[in-house]
């Protein structure tokens, strides 16, 4: 199969910098896949899973809100955080995902910063331990 | 005169300066690498972001978001300051603070109400005694920070220049061009000027590019991510600039200590030879007195 590189660049470093077969990304109107020979291409990243394969084998990562471009078969994947799956810390995310869901359930209906962003770590956790039991 | 006990005491007490200015010279040279390489990481995120957005931006009417639009009427201005948490770093934080309140005072001569969000103790503490309405003040950030906080840092300004708070928001911070050379360096953060793609070429490269979604949509959406980018790259450089003026202010220090040193050495000296020249003269003329008697 012919190779495209994928770059994964995150404001800490740069977590992903290969040539891989195909690449999967969230975009923002729903998942899309990436083979060789890609149109020019611009779409914005929502959190959730990224995947890509080289070799027979298959990666995954959880990514947060970003964007990706792809152009001349590389793709560039701009996020403000990006992880592993065998790096995630499952029980560090039940952990934050209980915490956060028990903040959303005290104080329901109070439309305020807190309540948002409870509400963001919960899908941040949730996302993070469905991409980590992936490689389970 | 001083006695030869007080300048060794003085001796010593130097002697002590110089080890502190020295360990803290090189505390700040480890800690300087550290913030380099962190700088030196978001560099490629940088650079890819302002490249995509400047692609972006060149081919979109300049009015769809008010984020890119001027006001008409500007009255309000919020100045979002950078400083160090510490002293001991040479001009370093006073050059900051100095360049601010002279923008500041310019700004309030033209009729404009300023107000301040401050990163650091430093400014912080000064800017607290001063005529200047204070926003939020952060300190003990660096070293630390992380996207989520300036995340919110980022929407609270947009909140505020949304709810017709504030008209325009700047920054200050410190640019690390070389470990010799740091400068206040004041940008504009909203509203937006969108970096313009540079040459033809990529302006017909930006109209072949399919969007998901629409570009205008996707503009919007990396608008306020642009705005936090500028701040983290503020954050980094500011931590960067820090320690090398740190460094540097050490450094003198610590030669400062040593020329110190060397001329209390050379008094001690020359006291401890008048000393003993004194002792000899004293016992050839007793010696010379009892010969004769």
């Amino acid at each position: 199969m012919e190779k495209l590189h994928l770059e994964v660049v995150t404001p800490a470093n740069i977590m992903v910098s290969q040539d891989v077969d195909i690449v999967v990304a969230p975009g923002s109107i729903g998942e899309f896949g990436v083979l060789k020979s890609h149109a020019r291409f611009l779409s914005g990243i929502v959190p959730g899973e990224l995947r890509y394969t080289a070799d027979n084998k298959t990666e995954y990562l959880s990514v947060t809100s970003g964007f990706a471009e792809i152009s001349d078969d590389r793709v560039s994947i701009l996020v403000d955080a990006a992880e592993k799956a065998e790096e995630i810390d499952i029980d560090r995310a039940k952990r934050a995902m209980e915490r956060a869901s028990e903040r959303l359930a005290k104080d329901r209906g109070a439309a305020d910063i807190d309540f948002l962003r409870a509400e963001v770590a919960l899908k941040r956790a949730m996302m993070r331990i469905k991409v980590a039991q992936k490689v389970k | 005169m001083a006695t030869l006990k007080d300048i060794l005491r003085q001796i010593g007490a130097v002697k002590k300066t110089k080890q502190i200015t020295r360990a803290m010279n090189m505390v700040a040279a480890s800690k300087l690498r550290g913030a380099q390489s962190k700088m030196e990481s978001f560099e490629p995120y940088a650079s890819k972001f302002v490249e995509v957005l400047g692609n972006l931006a060149s081919g979109i009417e300049k009015d769809i978001h008010p984020l890119l639009i001027k006001k008409e009427n500007v009255s309000r201005i919020e100045l979002l300051h950078f400083s160090g948490d510490r002293g001991l770093c040479g001009s370093f934080n006073t050059n900051l603070i100095a360049r601010a309140e002279k923008w500041i005072k310019e700004r309030q001569a033209n009729g404009l109400q300023c107000s301040m969000t401050t990163v650091g103790k430093k400014g912080r503490d000064y800017f607290k005694k001063r005529d200047i309405n204070m926003v939020e003040s952060h300190v003990n950030l660096y070293g630390n920070v992380d996207i989520s906080f300036i995340n919110t840092m980022t929407s609270s300004f947009i909140a505020r220049y949304m709810a017709d708070e504030v008209d325009e928001v700047y920054m200050m911070y410190s640019r690390f061009i070389s470990m010799a050379r740091q400068e206040p360096t004041l940008v504009k953060l909203i509203p937006i000027e969108p970096p313009t793609a540079g040459d033809g070429e990529g302006k017909s490269a930006a109209a072949d590019y399919l969007y998901e979604p629409g570009p205008a949509e996707l503009l919007i959406e990396l608008l306020p991510k642009n705005i936090s980018v500028q701040i983290l790259n503020a954050f980094l450089q500011n931590e960067t600039s820090e320690h090398a003026a740190r460094m540097a202010a050490m450094d003198n220090a610590s030669k400062n200590c040593s020329e110190l040193i060397e001329s209390l050495t050379l008094a001690y000296n020359k006291a401890r030879q008048a000393a003993i020249t004194a002792e000899l003269m004293d016992i050839v003329g007793g010696a010379e007195a009892l010969k004769k008697a």
